[in-house]
Protein backbone atom coordinates (compact mmCIF):
# COMPACT_ATOMS: atom_id res chain seq x y z
CA UNK A 1 0.00 0.00 0.00
CA UNK A 2 2.40 2.67 1.02
CA UNK A 3 5.25 1.79 -1.82
CA UNK A 4 3.16 2.54 -4.75
CA UNK A 5 2.14 5.54 -2.84
CA UNK A 6 6.09 6.42 -2.89
CA UNK A 7 6.77 5.69 -6.20
CA UNK A 8 3.63 7.90 -7.16
CA UNK A 9 5.05 11.03 -4.85
CA UNK A 10 8.28 10.30 -6.30
CA UNK A 11 7.51 10.47 -10.08
CA UNK A 12 5.46 13.78 -9.53
CA UNK A 13 8.06 15.20 -7.98
CA UNK A 14 10.81 14.41 -10.99
CA UNK A 15 8.04 15.15 -12.90
CA UNK A 16 6.19 18.69 -11.79
CA UNK A 17 8.73 21.67 -12.13
CA UNK A 18 10.59 21.28 -9.07
CA UNK A 19 13.10 19.37 -10.51
CA UNK A 20 14.05 23.13 -12.05
CA UNK A 21 13.25 25.04 -9.21
CA UNK A 22 16.09 27.00 -7.87
CA UNK A 23 16.65 29.33 -5.46
CA UNK A 24 16.05 33.13 -5.62
CA UNK A 25 17.73 35.56 -2.73
CA UNK A 26 16.06 38.32 -2.36
CA UNK A 27 16.28 41.90 -0.44
CA UNK A 28 13.15 43.16 0.15
CA UNK A 29 12.35 46.86 1.67
CA UNK A 30 10.55 46.84 4.90
CA UNK A 31 7.66 48.11 3.62
CA UNK A 32 6.77 45.47 1.88
CA UNK A 33 7.43 42.39 4.47
CA UNK A 34 3.49 41.16 4.13
CA UNK A 35 2.73 41.29 0.21
CA UNK A 36 6.38 39.84 -0.49
CA UNK A 37 5.21 36.59 2.00
CA UNK A 38 1.97 36.38 0.31
CA UNK A 39 3.75 37.29 -3.24
CA UNK A 40 6.59 34.63 -2.24
CA UNK A 41 4.13 31.64 -1.55
CA UNK A 42 2.04 32.16 -4.32
CA UNK A 43 5.34 32.32 -6.74
CA UNK A 44 6.78 29.08 -5.25
CA UNK A 45 3.32 27.27 -6.02
CA UNK A 46 3.02 28.62 -9.24
CA UNK A 47 6.39 27.82 -10.53
CA UNK A 48 8.20 25.61 -7.96
CA UNK A 49 11.11 28.19 -7.17
CA UNK A 50 11.94 29.18 -3.33
CA UNK A 51 12.42 32.88 -2.80
CA UNK A 52 14.60 33.67 0.21
CA UNK A 53 13.82 36.92 1.47
CA UNK A 54 15.89 39.00 3.71
CA UNK A 55 14.07 42.20 4.84
CA UNK A 56 15.24 46.11 5.83
CA UNK A 57 15.49 49.50 5.42
CA UNK A 58 16.28 50.29 1.29
CA UNK A 59 19.74 52.14 2.78
CA UNK A 60 20.65 48.90 4.64
CA UNK A 61 20.00 46.72 1.73
CA UNK A 62 21.74 48.98 -0.40
CA UNK A 63 24.79 48.93 1.54
CA UNK A 64 25.12 45.35 1.83
CA UNK A 65 24.54 44.64 -1.66
CA UNK A 66 27.75 47.49 -2.23
CA UNK A 67 29.69 44.85 -0.14
CA UNK A 68 29.17 41.80 -2.06
CA UNK A 69 25.95 40.27 -0.17
CA UNK A 70 24.28 37.40 -2.08
CA UNK A 71 21.17 38.89 -3.40
CA UNK A 72 19.98 38.21 -6.30
CA UNK A 73 17.03 40.41 -6.85
CA UNK A 74 16.22 43.90 -4.70
CA UNK A 75 12.68 45.02 -4.28
CA UNK A 76 13.68 48.82 -3.07
CA UNK A 77 11.46 50.87 -1.17
CA UNK A 78 12.49 53.74 -3.80
CA UNK A 79 13.39 54.89 -7.53
CA UNK A 80 16.73 56.25 -6.84
CA UNK A 81 18.56 53.44 -4.89
CA UNK A 82 18.15 50.45 -7.73
CA UNK A 83 19.48 53.38 -9.72
CA UNK A 84 22.01 54.32 -8.66
CA UNK A 85 22.93 50.02 -8.16
CA UNK A 86 22.25 49.87 -12.18
CA UNK A 87 25.25 52.66 -12.69
CA UNK A 88 27.32 50.87 -9.61
CA UNK A 89 27.62 47.88 -11.92
CA UNK A 90 26.09 46.22 -9.48
CA UNK A 91 22.66 45.23 -11.75
CA UNK A 92 21.68 44.21 -14.79
CA UNK A 93 21.18 47.16 -17.22
CA UNK A 94 17.94 47.43 -18.61
CA UNK A 95 15.71 45.06 -15.37
CA UNK A 96 14.28 48.06 -13.42
CA UNK A 97 10.89 48.62 -13.37
CA UNK A 98 8.47 49.89 -10.71
CA UNK A 99 6.54 46.82 -9.22
CA UNK A 100 4.64 49.19 -6.69
CA UNK A 101 3.47 52.79 -5.34
CA UNK A 102 3.69 53.48 -1.90
CA UNK A 103 1.24 55.19 -0.54
CA UNK A 104 1.79 57.23 3.63
CA UNK A 105 -0.29 56.99 6.26
CA UNK A 106 -0.44 58.39 10.04
CA UNK A 107 -1.08 55.90 12.24
CA UNK A 108 -1.89 55.43 15.91
CA UNK A 109 -2.47 52.42 17.45
CA UNK A 110 -5.12 53.85 19.17
CA UNK A 111 -8.67 53.66 17.57
CA UNK A 112 -9.99 56.94 19.20
CA UNK A 113 -7.00 59.26 18.38
CA UNK A 114 -6.81 60.36 14.31
CA UNK A 115 -10.03 61.59 12.88
CA UNK A 116 -8.48 64.60 11.39
CA UNK A 117 -4.47 63.29 10.53
CA UNK A 118 -3.92 66.70 9.81
CA UNK A 119 -5.88 68.93 12.42
CA UNK A 120 -3.85 66.54 15.17
CA UNK A 121 -0.32 66.71 13.81
CA UNK A 122 -1.15 70.85 14.10
CA UNK A 123 -2.31 70.59 17.63
CA UNK A 124 0.76 68.94 18.44
CA UNK A 125 -1.34 67.23 21.25
CA UNK A 126 0.99 64.21 21.72
CA UNK A 127 4.48 62.63 23.07
CA UNK A 128 6.19 61.14 20.76
CA UNK A 129 5.84 61.02 16.50
CA UNK A 130 7.59 58.17 14.94
CA UNK A 131 9.01 58.58 11.48
CA UNK A 132 11.39 55.98 9.32
CA UNK A 133 15.18 57.20 9.43
CA UNK A 134 15.11 59.65 6.08
CA UNK A 135 18.22 59.34 5.23
CA UNK A 136 18.17 55.76 4.66
CA UNK A 137 14.33 54.65 4.46
CA UNK A 138 12.25 56.63 1.61
CA UNK A 139 8.98 56.80 3.75
CA UNK A 140 10.95 58.83 6.17
CA UNK A 141 11.79 60.89 3.85
CA UNK A 142 8.17 61.13 2.57
CA UNK A 143 7.05 61.62 6.28
CA UNK A 144 9.14 65.05 6.07
CA UNK A 145 8.21 65.84 3.18
CA UNK A 146 4.56 65.97 4.41
CA UNK A 147 5.82 67.86 7.73
CA UNK A 148 7.44 70.68 5.11
CA UNK A 149 4.15 70.76 3.22
CA UNK A 150 2.18 71.35 6.42
CA UNK A 151 5.18 73.74 7.46
CA UNK A 152 5.06 71.85 10.60
CA UNK A 153 8.71 70.64 10.27
CA UNK A 154 9.76 73.16 13.62
CA UNK A 155 6.84 72.40 15.46
CA UNK A 156 7.24 69.01 14.81
CA UNK A 157 11.02 67.83 15.04
CA UNK A 158 11.49 67.86 19.28
CA UNK A 159 8.58 65.11 19.27
CA UNK A 160 10.46 62.98 16.33
CA UNK A 161 11.40 59.39 17.10
CA UNK A 162 13.16 57.44 14.50
CA UNK A 163 12.80 53.90 13.77
CA UNK A 164 15.95 52.06 11.65
CA UNK A 165 13.05 51.11 9.21
CA UNK A 166 9.54 51.68 8.25
CA UNK A 167 9.04 47.96 10.18
CA UNK A 168 10.45 49.38 13.56
CA UNK A 169 8.85 52.43 13.40
CA UNK A 170 5.37 50.53 13.04
CA UNK A 171 6.26 48.30 15.82
CA UNK A 172 7.02 51.97 18.45
CA UNK A 173 3.48 53.28 17.59
CA UNK A 174 1.88 49.30 17.45
CA UNK A 175 3.65 49.03 21.16
CA UNK A 176 1.87 52.65 22.18
CA UNK A 177 5.51 54.22 22.69
CA UNK A 178 4.90 56.73 20.28
CA UNK A 179 1.28 57.63 20.22
CA UNK A 180 1.91 58.37 16.52
CA UNK A 181 3.82 57.88 13.47
CA UNK A 182 4.01 57.84 9.85
CA UNK A 183 3.82 54.47 8.41
CA UNK A 184 3.60 52.47 5.01
CA UNK A 185 -0.56 52.02 3.81
CA UNK A 186 0.59 48.75 3.18
CA UNK A 187 1.43 48.27 7.15
CA UNK A 188 -1.95 49.12 8.55
CA UNK A 189 -4.58 48.25 6.12
CA UNK A 190 -6.25 45.65 3.70
CA UNK A 191 -8.34 45.46 1.24
CA UNK A 192 -8.60 49.06 1.56
CA UNK A 193 -9.51 48.66 5.45
CA UNK A 194 -7.21 50.43 8.42
CA UNK A 195 -6.40 46.38 10.06
CA UNK A 196 -6.46 48.09 13.39
CA UNK A 197 -6.20 51.62 15.60
CA UNK A 198 -6.70 54.60 13.57
CA UNK A 199 -5.25 56.00 10.22
CA UNK A 200 -5.03 58.80 7.91
CA UNK A 201 -4.18 58.63 4.56
CA UNK A 202 -1.63 61.00 3.25
CA UNK A 203 -2.80 62.87 0.34
CA UNK A 204 -0.41 61.99 -2.66
CA UNK A 205 0.20 66.07 -2.98
CA UNK A 206 1.79 66.47 0.46
CA UNK A 207 4.92 64.24 -0.90
CA UNK A 208 6.95 63.28 -3.87
CA UNK A 209 5.34 60.03 -5.11
CA UNK A 210 7.23 56.62 -3.38
CA UNK A 211 7.90 54.21 -6.98
CA UNK A 212 8.99 51.71 -5.77
CA UNK A 213 12.04 49.91 -8.32
CA UNK A 214 12.79 46.18 -8.25
CA UNK A 215 15.80 45.30 -10.15
CA UNK A 216 17.74 42.46 -11.14
CA UNK A 217 21.48 42.12 -9.37
CA UNK A 218 24.08 41.01 -10.89
CA UNK A 219 24.57 37.93 -9.17
CA UNK A 220 20.98 36.55 -10.09
CA UNK A 221 21.55 37.37 -13.86
CA UNK A 222 22.02 32.97 -14.54
CA UNK A 223 19.27 32.13 -11.97
CA UNK A 224 16.19 31.13 -13.75
CA UNK A 225 14.30 31.83 -10.29
CA UNK A 226 15.91 35.11 -10.73
CA UNK A 227 14.00 36.03 -13.29
CA UNK A 228 10.86 33.95 -12.82
CA UNK A 229 10.23 36.04 -9.96
CA UNK A 230 10.47 39.79 -11.40
CA UNK A 231 8.43 38.35 -14.41
CA UNK A 232 5.76 37.03 -11.40
CA UNK A 233 5.62 40.56 -10.25
CA UNK A 234 4.63 41.50 -13.40
CA UNK A 235 2.24 39.13 -13.76
CA UNK A 236 -1.88 39.66 -12.54
CA UNK A 237 -1.97 37.06 -9.51
CA UNK A 238 1.03 39.82 -8.15
CA UNK A 239 -0.66 42.84 -8.92
CA UNK A 240 -3.57 41.33 -7.20
CA UNK A 241 -1.96 41.23 -3.96
CA UNK A 242 -0.13 44.14 -4.21
CA UNK A 243 -3.21 45.74 -4.58
CA UNK A 244 -5.41 43.92 -1.69
CA UNK A 245 -1.81 45.70 0.64
CA UNK A 246 -3.02 49.42 -0.52
CA UNK A 247 -0.48 50.33 -3.00
CA UNK A 248 -0.52 51.34 -6.60
CA UNK A 249 0.41 49.40 -9.25
CA UNK B 1 42.63 70.48 9.19
CA UNK B 2 39.28 70.60 10.45
CA UNK B 3 38.39 68.01 13.23
CA UNK B 4 36.48 65.21 11.69
CA UNK B 5 33.45 65.34 13.71
CA UNK B 6 30.58 67.24 13.56
CA UNK B 7 28.68 68.32 16.61
CA UNK B 8 26.34 65.42 16.75
CA UNK B 9 29.20 63.05 16.89
CA UNK B 10 30.40 65.36 19.64
CA UNK B 11 26.95 64.98 21.29
CA UNK B 12 26.83 61.58 21.35
CA UNK B 13 30.34 61.36 22.39
CA UNK B 14 29.51 63.16 25.34
CA UNK B 15 25.70 61.50 26.27
CA UNK B 16 27.71 57.94 26.01
CA UNK B 17 29.87 59.08 28.81
CA UNK B 18 26.71 60.29 30.37
CA UNK B 19 24.78 57.45 29.96
CA UNK B 20 27.84 54.83 30.93
CA UNK B 21 28.46 57.13 34.43
CA UNK B 22 25.37 57.24 35.85
CA UNK B 23 24.37 53.53 34.38
CA UNK B 24 27.63 52.42 36.55
CA UNK B 25 26.50 54.86 39.17
CA UNK B 26 23.31 53.24 39.74
CA UNK B 27 25.02 49.64 39.47
CA UNK B 28 26.73 50.01 42.19
CA UNK B 29 24.50 51.73 44.57
CA UNK B 30 21.87 48.24 43.61
CA UNK B 31 24.76 46.07 42.94
CA UNK B 32 26.68 46.05 45.50
CA UNK B 33 23.79 45.21 48.10
CA UNK B 34 22.58 42.50 45.70
CA UNK B 35 25.87 41.22 45.81
CA UNK B 36 26.44 40.74 49.70
CA UNK B 37 23.28 38.99 49.92
CA UNK B 38 23.89 36.62 47.06
CA UNK B 39 27.57 35.88 48.58
CA UNK B 40 26.23 35.49 51.87
CA UNK B 41 22.71 33.93 51.55
CA UNK B 42 21.67 30.12 51.78
CA UNK B 43 18.12 31.08 50.67
CA UNK B 44 16.50 28.60 47.83
CA UNK B 45 16.14 31.97 45.64
CA UNK B 46 19.74 32.15 45.19
CA UNK B 47 19.83 30.08 42.06
CA UNK B 48 17.35 31.21 40.76
CA UNK B 49 17.83 35.43 41.27
CA UNK B 50 21.76 34.58 40.24
CA UNK B 51 20.05 33.35 36.92
CA UNK B 52 18.03 35.94 36.62
CA UNK B 53 21.03 38.45 36.77
CA UNK B 54 23.23 36.34 34.65
CA UNK B 55 20.87 36.45 31.97
CA UNK B 56 22.34 39.72 29.79
CA UNK B 57 25.17 37.85 29.37
CA UNK B 58 23.26 35.25 26.91
CA UNK B 59 20.21 36.87 25.83
CA UNK B 60 20.63 38.62 22.49
CA UNK B 61 20.05 42.11 23.01
CA UNK B 62 17.00 42.39 20.83
CA UNK B 63 15.01 40.05 23.55
CA UNK B 64 16.49 42.50 25.65
CA UNK B 65 14.81 45.51 23.59
CA UNK B 66 12.08 44.36 22.79
CA UNK B 67 10.90 43.26 26.64
CA UNK B 68 12.16 46.48 27.34
CA UNK B 69 9.95 48.34 24.59
CA UNK B 70 7.08 46.43 25.49
CA UNK B 71 7.82 47.07 29.28
CA UNK B 72 7.90 50.76 28.90
CA UNK B 73 4.82 51.30 26.85
CA UNK B 74 1.66 52.46 28.32
CA UNK B 75 0.61 49.57 28.52
CA UNK B 76 3.28 47.60 29.94
CA UNK B 77 3.95 47.63 33.75
CA UNK B 78 6.68 49.49 33.98
CA UNK B 79 4.61 52.26 31.50
CA UNK B 80 1.57 52.05 33.50
CA UNK B 81 3.63 52.83 36.48
CA UNK B 82 5.75 55.68 35.55
CA UNK B 83 2.24 57.62 33.49
CA UNK B 84 0.49 57.03 37.10
CA UNK B 85 3.30 58.75 38.51
CA UNK B 86 3.03 61.32 35.73
CA UNK B 87 6.30 60.99 34.30
CA UNK B 88 5.19 59.69 31.06
CA UNK B 89 6.18 56.78 29.14
CA UNK B 90 9.72 56.36 29.35
CA UNK B 91 10.98 54.69 25.98
CA UNK B 92 13.11 57.16 23.85
CA UNK B 93 14.23 59.58 26.58
CA UNK B 94 17.70 59.17 28.66
CA UNK B 95 15.69 57.92 31.73
CA UNK B 96 14.90 54.93 29.75
CA UNK B 97 18.33 54.06 28.09
CA UNK B 98 19.58 54.23 31.78
CA UNK B 99 16.87 51.97 32.83
CA UNK B 100 18.01 49.47 29.89
CA UNK B 101 21.87 49.71 30.83
CA UNK B 102 21.05 49.17 34.51
CA UNK B 103 19.49 45.66 33.25
CA UNK B 104 21.92 44.88 30.66
CA UNK B 105 25.42 45.96 32.68
CA UNK B 106 23.94 44.21 35.74
CA UNK B 107 25.69 40.74 35.45
CA UNK B 108 29.29 42.50 34.90
CA UNK B 109 29.36 44.36 38.27
CA UNK B 110 27.28 42.21 40.50
CA UNK B 111 29.46 39.15 39.72
CA UNK B 112 32.78 40.70 40.46
CA UNK B 113 31.44 42.53 43.62
CA UNK B 114 29.77 38.97 44.63
CA UNK B 115 32.73 37.08 43.89
CA UNK B 116 35.17 39.55 46.51
CA UNK B 117 32.55 39.55 49.08
CA UNK B 118 33.15 35.90 48.97
CA UNK B 119 36.89 35.30 48.57
CA UNK B 120 36.84 38.02 51.83
CA UNK B 121 35.06 34.30 53.91
CA UNK B 122 33.05 34.43 57.16
CA UNK B 123 36.25 35.13 59.14
CA UNK B 124 37.42 38.74 59.38
CA UNK B 125 33.65 39.89 59.51
CA UNK B 126 33.38 37.38 62.50
CA UNK B 127 36.29 38.80 64.07
CA UNK B 128 34.85 42.07 63.82
CA UNK B 129 32.07 41.10 65.27
CA UNK B 130 33.97 39.67 68.55
CA UNK B 131 35.70 43.15 68.41
CA UNK B 132 32.23 44.63 69.42
CA UNK B 133 31.38 45.97 65.31
CA UNK B 134 27.88 46.03 64.30
CA UNK B 135 26.64 44.20 61.29
CA UNK B 136 26.87 47.78 59.16
CA UNK B 137 30.13 48.12 61.09
CA UNK B 138 31.76 45.11 59.74
CA UNK B 139 30.31 45.98 56.24
CA UNK B 140 31.56 49.41 55.92
CA UNK B 141 34.57 49.10 57.55
CA UNK B 142 35.65 45.54 56.70
CA UNK B 143 33.84 43.84 53.83
CA UNK B 144 34.17 47.38 51.74
CA UNK B 145 37.82 47.63 51.87
CA UNK B 146 38.58 44.51 51.25
CA UNK B 147 36.78 44.03 48.48
CA UNK B 148 37.71 47.30 46.67
CA UNK B 149 39.42 45.02 43.91
CA UNK B 150 36.31 43.65 43.16
CA UNK B 151 34.19 46.56 43.29
CA UNK B 152 37.10 48.55 40.60
CA UNK B 153 36.94 45.68 38.58
CA UNK B 154 32.70 45.77 38.58
CA UNK B 155 32.88 49.64 37.93
CA UNK B 156 35.35 49.38 34.82
CA UNK B 157 33.52 46.39 33.59
CA UNK B 158 30.02 47.79 33.99
CA UNK B 159 31.08 50.90 32.45
CA UNK B 160 33.01 49.00 29.71
CA UNK B 161 30.18 47.27 28.63
CA UNK B 162 27.54 50.61 28.75
CA UNK B 163 29.68 52.30 26.24
CA UNK B 164 29.57 49.36 24.16
CA UNK B 165 25.45 48.88 24.25
CA UNK B 166 24.21 48.97 21.00
CA UNK B 167 20.89 46.35 20.19
CA UNK B 168 19.01 47.43 23.60
CA UNK B 169 19.53 51.52 22.64
CA UNK B 170 18.62 50.78 19.15
CA UNK B 171 15.64 48.88 20.17
CA UNK B 172 14.30 51.40 22.30
CA UNK B 173 16.05 54.47 21.93
CA UNK B 174 14.24 56.33 18.82
CA UNK B 175 17.81 57.84 18.01
CA UNK B 176 17.35 61.11 19.35
CA UNK B 177 20.25 63.85 19.48
CA UNK B 178 21.21 64.50 22.82
CA UNK B 179 18.38 62.14 24.25
CA UNK B 180 19.54 58.59 23.08
CA UNK B 181 21.49 58.80 20.03
CA UNK B 182 25.17 56.83 21.71
CA UNK B 183 28.15 56.53 19.89
CA UNK B 184 27.27 53.17 18.83
CA UNK B 185 24.08 54.41 16.72
CA UNK B 186 25.82 57.08 15.86
CA UNK B 187 28.66 54.94 14.04
CA UNK B 188 25.71 52.66 12.96
CA UNK B 189 23.99 55.89 11.19
CA UNK B 190 27.14 56.94 9.44
CA UNK B 191 27.29 53.45 7.90
CA UNK B 192 24.14 53.28 6.60
CA UNK B 193 24.43 56.63 5.22
CA UNK B 194 27.45 55.49 3.73
CA UNK B 195 29.90 57.67 5.56
CA UNK B 196 32.42 55.84 5.91
CA UNK B 197 34.82 58.44 7.26
CA UNK B 198 33.00 59.20 9.92
CA UNK B 199 32.07 56.48 10.95
CA UNK B 200 36.12 55.16 10.79
CA UNK B 201 36.49 58.50 13.20
CA UNK B 202 34.27 56.58 15.51
CA UNK B 203 34.35 53.25 15.14
CA UNK B 204 38.41 54.04 15.71
CA UNK B 205 37.71 56.20 18.90
CA UNK B 206 35.76 53.41 21.04
CA UNK B 207 37.92 50.50 19.80
CA UNK B 208 40.87 52.44 21.12
CA UNK B 209 39.46 53.63 24.36
CA UNK B 210 37.84 50.23 24.90
CA UNK B 211 41.45 48.70 24.29
CA UNK B 212 42.97 51.04 26.85
CA UNK B 213 40.34 50.19 29.74
CA UNK B 214 40.95 46.45 29.55
CA UNK B 215 44.92 47.37 29.41
CA UNK B 216 44.14 49.63 32.56
CA UNK B 217 42.37 46.54 34.00
CA UNK B 218 44.71 43.78 33.10
CA UNK B 219 47.04 46.41 34.46
CA UNK B 220 45.89 46.22 37.78
CA UNK B 221 45.50 42.30 37.85
CA UNK B 222 42.10 42.15 37.98
CA UNK B 223 41.40 40.86 34.75
CA UNK B 224 38.66 38.31 34.27
CA UNK B 225 37.81 37.20 30.99
CA UNK B 226 34.52 36.78 31.89
CA UNK B 227 32.80 37.92 35.28
CA UNK B 228 32.69 35.08 37.33
CA UNK B 229 34.93 32.76 35.97
CA UNK B 230 37.78 33.63 37.90
CA UNK B 231 37.18 33.32 41.84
Amino acid sequence: MRLPLLVATLTCLCLSPAVLAEDVQVAVAANFTAPMQDIAQAFEQDTGHRVVAAFGSTGQLYAQISHGAPFEVFLAADDTTPARIERDGLAVSGSRFTYATGALALWSADARLISDGEQLLRSGDFQHLAIANPKTAPYGLAATQVMQALSLTDALTPKLVEGQSIGQTYQFVASGNAALGFVALSQVSRDGEITSGSAWQVPAALYEPIHQDAVLLSKGANNAAATALLDYLRGERAAAIISRYGYGH
Amino acid sequence: MHLPLDSNDLAAIWLTLELASLTTLVLLLLGTPLAWWLAHTRSRLKGPISAVIALPLVLPPTVLGFYLLVALGPNGPIGALTEQLGLGTLAFSFSGLVIGSVCYSLPFVVQPIQNAFEAIGRRPLEVAATLGASPLDRFFTVALPLARPGIITASVLGFAHTLGEFGVVLMIGGNIPEQTRVVSVQIFNHVEAMDYASAHWLSGGVLICSFLILLLLNRRGHWRVMPGSGQ
